[in-house]
């Protein structure tokens, strides 16, 4: 589901395409990099960006495609406002990240790999993050949150909206993340006693 | 070439380095693991408090970023050498305890042994890692001083000995070098265990002059990062041993193909380069000599089939990876048709070891035909998860018991997976087996990535098999048949079987014939060895596989398509509602008598209410088949 391109953004494109090819040569051999370098710059790889690094490499705009959804590294949604990443590595699977992704599919009503349509959160499935140690592990933007529960679930959503909803609806948001916290004082009461 | 010989180089490289060290010798210094397993636990945090403390304080003592020494369990991890006491090792660390190390030890001489984990020195007053029992089982060689020095500083590593390989491979001829290689028998850690010398020698031994030698750093298992953990923590002996190779088979490039995703070990590495640039350990005329090494990153971009050699040239080449036909080998004619070797970042870093103190020695350590030591990523239902490093040939039960100090609570141990997605699980009666490249294929599973995940009677084996099938099979390139529609059409099975909807015992059969023809017909060995975690289940594990066939139950209550969570009324206390505040999805209600039910239509197998019953009532279960639900029920009202 291609996402519609924002005002402004299709300048942003162009350019930032530009400065990227600017110092680089033109060969094959760097079609990868040049296609990270714009995905760092721009958060995801547009199918207009795309076009552009084909036309100036001489490469099709159809095998630039093939690549970028060859490799995970290359999205072509842009990234949600905060990015939420559920580690579906083994020792998570193993320990439930199948449920904390189904709790994020199940709140945000998106699928692995998209983004709300208000650009808010995007979701997506990674492979061991490297702290296997916090299973189940889920990294909401930077940080990076163990042992992760459908509750969890619920008080990081919770912490998002409240950050994101701030201005217009402090007070109804506050209410609404006191009860996230209780809830999961109480589970970590729970959890503890086991 | 220069008048100064290479040794001399060098050693003004050394004296140099410990000058440094030496005038800062009386200060105190606090090493904070920083790798991404401390990182995730709140390392920065840490590192914060205690460089604030120090300045509030207003002491004199240096807080240093260091990669990670293995004990994952226990981090955030810190070393506080104080000159006077033996370097002390802290365990989960917070702020709070931060500034009492500060106040009781920095300032008034307490080394607050209480909370110590592990001294590093011996001394008279506190244990060191050799007095645990994982201490004497593991060696470390690549592991060394993983976590132990400054990877952002050449300087720590040249004056633990850093660099000194090169000094003396470079007065050596490349032959003489390949020659004490290929005399301590080093085999590639990649997987394979292909001998390493042998590969450098056809590369040397092929035509042309241009050549090309890369270090594998993908590690596409989606369980393990020892790689990624050796790069974040000790980049510089990587480093080091790429350039020794590069120089054996004649490379003037050499590359480091890391996963952008690894943004901490491309850092790392990216640092590590630039200061070896620096000191003339990169480049023209390396210490003086005349020989010439470039080298470079490649970020690789995430896909488990770019592991693959032959596939991971593809990649660097601009093209989608996927693995080619051989001969010729890569060896002959492989990145931009030069001869190119391929080894992985644990291969090169014993290659510094062995020059520094000889192939015998290298020998003496692990089996004859598997030498030296091997790297797990320990990780699963065991105590203490990490790192590890331990001699070839030492068994998966010392491995899991002894090193990894046995299963939490009390569970049954079930499986250990090994080898990661080419990997197979193996069962308790494997135990005794010892690791080595040969001894584990036999039993079906693989050395491969070295990744190693404990199974407790919780874990359920048809979805074992499952996952890693579903990453295989995600992740083949489609180039050749068998593989593209062989793993889909065995992970469909998998998917019914967990689903309940396999009736037919015969599919087993099936399975089993599918399984043995992709791994016959598959071009490249991530086909090959995809059937591995399938065979091995169902060779040690059939009567779950069966249970799940035939009376639609998962043993382990794990396949969330045959369990039914219930609350057992003769154990739910009226009083508590726990479980009502933890459902995400308001499917648990108080029933007129007080007693919590689940409502089954909004339940969504969470395992919340399970995890929150109280432990004095633990009134959640799950009933598998989810049938057994209507008995209860019928039962109870
Ligand atoms: C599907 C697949 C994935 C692989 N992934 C890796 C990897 O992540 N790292 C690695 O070093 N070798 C990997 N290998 C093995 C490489 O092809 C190659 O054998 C290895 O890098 C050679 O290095 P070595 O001789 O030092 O083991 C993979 C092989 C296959 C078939
Ligand atoms: S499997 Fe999730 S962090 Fe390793």
């Amino acid at each position: 589901m291609p996402v519609e391109l924002l005002e402004g953004e299709r300048e942003t494109i162009l350019s930032e395409v530009e400065n990227t090819l600017q110092d680089k040569e033109k060969t094959r051999e760097n079609l990868i990099p040049i296609l990270q370098q714009v995905q760092k710059k721009l958060g995801y790889l547009p199918g207009l960006a795309m076009e552009k690094i084909g036309e100036a490499l001489g490469i099709p705009a159809v095998d630039v495609f093939g690549l970028a959804t060859f490799y995970d590294q290359f999205r072509l949604n842009p990234p949600g406002e905060h990015e939420i990443k559920v580690c579906m590595g083994t020792a998570c699977y193993m320990t439930g990240g199948r449920i904390a992704l189904d709790s994020f599919k199940r709140k945000l009503e998106i699928n692995e790999g998209e983004t709300t349509s208000d650009r808010k959160y995007s979701l997506e499935r990674v492979a061991c993050v490297g702290c296997c140690t916090m299973a189940p592990v889920v990294v909401v933007d930077e940080r990076i949150e163990g042992h992760v529960t459908a509750t969890r679930v619920d008080g990081l959503m919770l912490e998002l909206q409240g950050e994101a909803g701030k201005e217009d609806h402090a007070e109804e948001e506050r209410e609404e993340e006191q009860e996230g916290e209780e809830r999961e004082e109480i589970q970590e009461e729970g959890e503890q006693e086991q | 070439m220069s008048t100064v010989s290479v040794s001399e180089s060098y050693a003004e490289l050394k004296s140099a380095a410990e000058e440094k060290y030496n005038a800062l010798q009386d200060t105190p210094v606090i090493m904070v693991g920083t790798a991404s397993c401390g990182k995730a636990a709140g390392a920065d945090k840490v590192k914060e408090a205690f460089e604030e403390e120090i300045r509030a304080k207003g002491l004199d003592a240096r807080v240093v970023e260091v990669g990670c020494m293995g004990h994952c369990y226990a981090e955030p991890l810190a070393v506080v050498s104080k000159p006077g006491f033996p370097g002390l090792c802290y365990a989960n660390l917070d702020e709070g305890f931060v500034k009492r190390l500060v106040d009781d030890f920095l300032i008034n001489d307490d080394p607050c042994y209480e909370y110590a984990m592990v001294a590093l020195e011996p001394n008279e007053v506190f244990p060191t890692f050799s007095d645990f029992p994982r201490g004497v089982y593991e060696h470390k060689i690549v592991l060394e001083h993983c976590g132990f020095i400054d990877p952002g500083d050449i300087d720590q590593y040249i004056v633990e000995g850093g660099y000194e390989a090169l000094s003396r491979a470079l007065e050596m001829t490349p032959e003489e070098v390949m020659e004490e290689i290929n005399e301590s028998g080093l085999r590639g850690r990649g997987g394979a265990g292909f001998p390493a010398a042998e590969k450098w020698e056809v590369a040397r031994e092929a035509p042309g002059d241009v050549k090309y030698i890369i270090a594998n750093g993908d590690e596409g298992d989606p369980g393990a990062f020892m790689d990624r953990g050796i790069l974040e923590s000790n980049p510089h002996l990587v480093l080091e041993g790429l350039i020794i190779s590069a120089y054996a088979i004649g490379a003037q490039e050499a590359y480091f193909y890391i996963r952008a995703e690894y943004p901490q070990a491309v850092e790392r590495t990216r640092e590590a380069i630039r200061q070896a640039k620096e000191k003339g350990l990169v480049g023209p005329s390396i210490l003086g000599s005349d020989y010439d090494l470039d080298v470079k990153i490649f970020q690789g971009s995430g896909a488990f089939i770019c592991g693959e050699s032959s596939a991971l040239v593809k990649s660097m080449e601009g093209h989608m990876g996927m693995p080619e036909q051989r001969p010729p080998r890569l060896s002959i004619s492989g990145y931009r048709g030069k001869p190119t070797v391929v080894n992985n970042v644990k291969t090169l870093g014993y290659v510094p070891h062995i020059l520094r103190k000889g192939a015998e020695w290298f020998r003496g350590i692990g089996n004859p035909d598997s030498p030296g030591t091997v790297v797990f990523a320990l990780v699963g239902k065991v105590n203490n998860t990490g790192l590890v490093e331990v001699p070839m040939g030492t068994t998966l039960r010392q491995l899991i018991y002894d090193v990894g100090e046995g299963i939490p609570g009390d569970k049954q141990f079930k499986a250990v997976q090994i080898g990661g997605p080419s990997g197979g699980c193996l069962p308790e009666s494997a135990l005794d087996i010892p690791i080595d490249f040969d001894s584990l294929r036999e039993a079906g599973a693989m050395m491969g990535s070295g990744g190693l995940v404990v199974l407790d009677e919780d874990d359920c084996m048809v979805s074992v098999a499952h996952f890693f099938l579903d990453f295989t099979q995600k992740e083949s390139c489609g180039k050749c048949t068998f593989c593209r529609l062989g793993t889909k059409h065995m992970l469909d099975i998998l998917e019914r079987i967990t689903r309940g909807e396999e009736e037919d015992l015969k599919v087993l059969d099936h399975l089993q014939e599918l399984a043995e023809d992709v791994r016959a017909g598959s071009l490249c060995n991530l086909g090959r060895t995809a059937p591995n975690p399938i065979l091995t289940t169902l060779r040690y594990f059939r009567d779950e596989y069966e249970a799940h066939i035939t009376e639609r139950c998962c043993p382990a209550r794990m396949c969330p398509d045959l369990i039914t969570f219930y609350i057992e009324p003769p154990k739910c206390s009226k009083l508590c509602s726990v479980c009502v505040g933890s459902c995400p999805t308001e499917a648990i209600y108080t029933r007129e008598d007080g007693l919590k039910a689940i409502d089954q239509e909004k339940c969504v197998k969470c395992n919340n209410c399970y995890l929150t019953c109280p432990p004095e009532y633990l009134a959640v279960v799950k009933l598998s088949p989810p049938e057994l639900l209507e008995e209860k029920e019928g039962k109870s009202s």
